[in-house]
């Protein structure tokens, strides 16, 4: 069976007021999926009869369970490839010449797992040019669950297998039991915090690079319009975008422009755009 | 492109091949390390992938790594062990022997994919 359209409808509006995720009709499926473990562990029959005293009762941490469970935290090591290899090519390069407090601030805005962060931080590490440079990364996410597999470091065979390269796994992690486990001296240089991207984004000072990526695709236009304007308050006037794949700026919010870094490219802030926001 | 599989399960041999087929891999196929070497021996010229299982009769795969790494005019193979052996010092090992990267089974066509990525090897797509 597949929910109902009142419990379809119900769960749309929540995960678009509270994550800006947008449900299109045909996702009812997906919905259904996600929700049945869920509607089990509460101990109710089905997904409807779930939905309907979640909507009846609308406990916050319930409600918040509903949300988590519908976003996607597929995520990667390296993610793609190309956008790494650009850090460590082209984008640090310029940094370290630019920067005189040997200091450079990232920002992972949808970080999951962690995977993205922990790789920007190897990445760092495997870059000549930042030796005995302050690299802070500042990981943020939805999810508090993620977050807090984020924060432990420690991935499964499967998750390792995924886009780390064998020298760098036995470089930077450690064996336990089943899993494999970050080590603490890059565990220590991400700060992991909840962040909603379609809220004002709390105080975190300015940021040389940015990593948003795969995170926009699931939001509607105007919400995309508005996260990248906000990226662009907490951004170095020279700083750099890295967006997903099948994400961009253009027609979205056209301060940016798109220029090619390696094989990947990066969004920069308009030269006219750079007015210094206090 | 071109793949030798060396692997001592004919399933894992068809897996592999699927995915690197897929890929766009022309395959050659091997049951252990030494009727590998034969297999190489008889290619006109090295091809540019061999995944390489640990466990096998006759020759094993560090072993197989090993002597591949001694011959000059295979230099430009890239290695990749797939195995089911997962503990950090066999990974340390392999590496050591030559192998250029590592893929613990079960692993998914993605997670090779990915693998494959990483060492510039993926033909079909650049991942991006
Ligand atoms: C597909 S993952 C992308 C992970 C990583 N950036 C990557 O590219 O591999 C999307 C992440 O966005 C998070 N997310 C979804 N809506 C969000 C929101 N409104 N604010 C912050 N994070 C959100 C999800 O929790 C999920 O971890």
């Amino acid at each position: 069976m597949t929910i109902g359209t009142q419990a379809f409808a119900f769960v749309r509006e929540l995960v678009r007021a509270e994550s800006a995720i947008v449900l299109e009709t045909g996702k009812e499926y997906l919905v259904e999926s996600r929700l049945v473990p869920l509607a089990r562990a509460a101990g109710h029959p089905d997904v409807d009869a779930y939905v309907a005293d979640l909507s009846k009762r609308r406990t916050p941490a319930a409600l918040k369970q509903v949300v988590e469970a519908l976003t996607t935290n597929e995520t990667s090591w390296f993610r793609d490839s190309d956008p790494f290899t650009a850090l460590r090519q082209s984008v640090f390069p310029a940094l370290a010449k630019t920067r005189s407090n040997r200091t450079i601030r990232i920002w992972a805005g949808a970080c999951s797992s962690g995977q993205e962060p922990y790789s920007i931080v190897m990445t760092a590490l495997d870059t000549p040019e930042l030796a005995g440079w302050r690299v802070e990364v500042v990981a943020t996410d939805l999810s508090d669950e993620m977050l807090d597999r984020a924060r432990k470091g420690e991935y499964s065979q499967l998750e390792v297998n995924r886009g780390l390269p064998a020298t760098t796994m036995v470089r930077h992690f450690e064996r336990s039991g089943l899993s494999w486990r970050i080590n603490q001296s890059i565990r220590d240089r991400v700060e992991f915090r909840h962040l909603n991207l379609t809220r004002p984004l709390p105080p975190m000072g300015r940021f040389d690079v940015v990593f948003l990526r795969n995170v926009l695709i699931y939001f509607d236009l105007p919400t995309k319009r508005d996260v990248l304007k906000r990226v662009r308050q907490v951004m170095a006037p020279d700083g750099h975008l890295f967006l997903g794949a099948a994400e961009m700026t253009m027609g979205v919010d056209d301060a940016w422009e798109r220029v090619p870094a390696g094989r990947s490219s990066v969004y920069r802030i308009r030269e006219e755009q750079r007015t210094c926001v206090p | 492109m071109r793949a030798v599989i060396v692997d001592d399960s004919r399933a894992m041999r068809r897996i592999v091949g699927r995915i690197l087929g897929d890929a766009g891999y022309e395959i050659s196929e091997a049951g252990d390390g030494l009727e590998a070497l034969a297999v190489l021996e008889g290619l006109e010229s090295p091809p540019e992938l061999a995944c390489v299982d640990w466990n096998m009769p006759v020759m094993d795969g560090l072993t197989f790594i090993t002597e591949v790494r001694k011959r000059p005019e295979w230099r430009s193979i890239t290695l990749m062990m797939v195995t089911t052996e997962s503990e950090q010092d066999r990974i340390v090992r392999a590496l050591a022997a030559g192998a250029h990267e590592y893929l613990i089974k079960p692993f998914t066509g993605e997670a090779m994919l990915e693998k494959l990525d990483l060492l510039g090897l993926l033909p079909t797509s650049t991942g991006v």
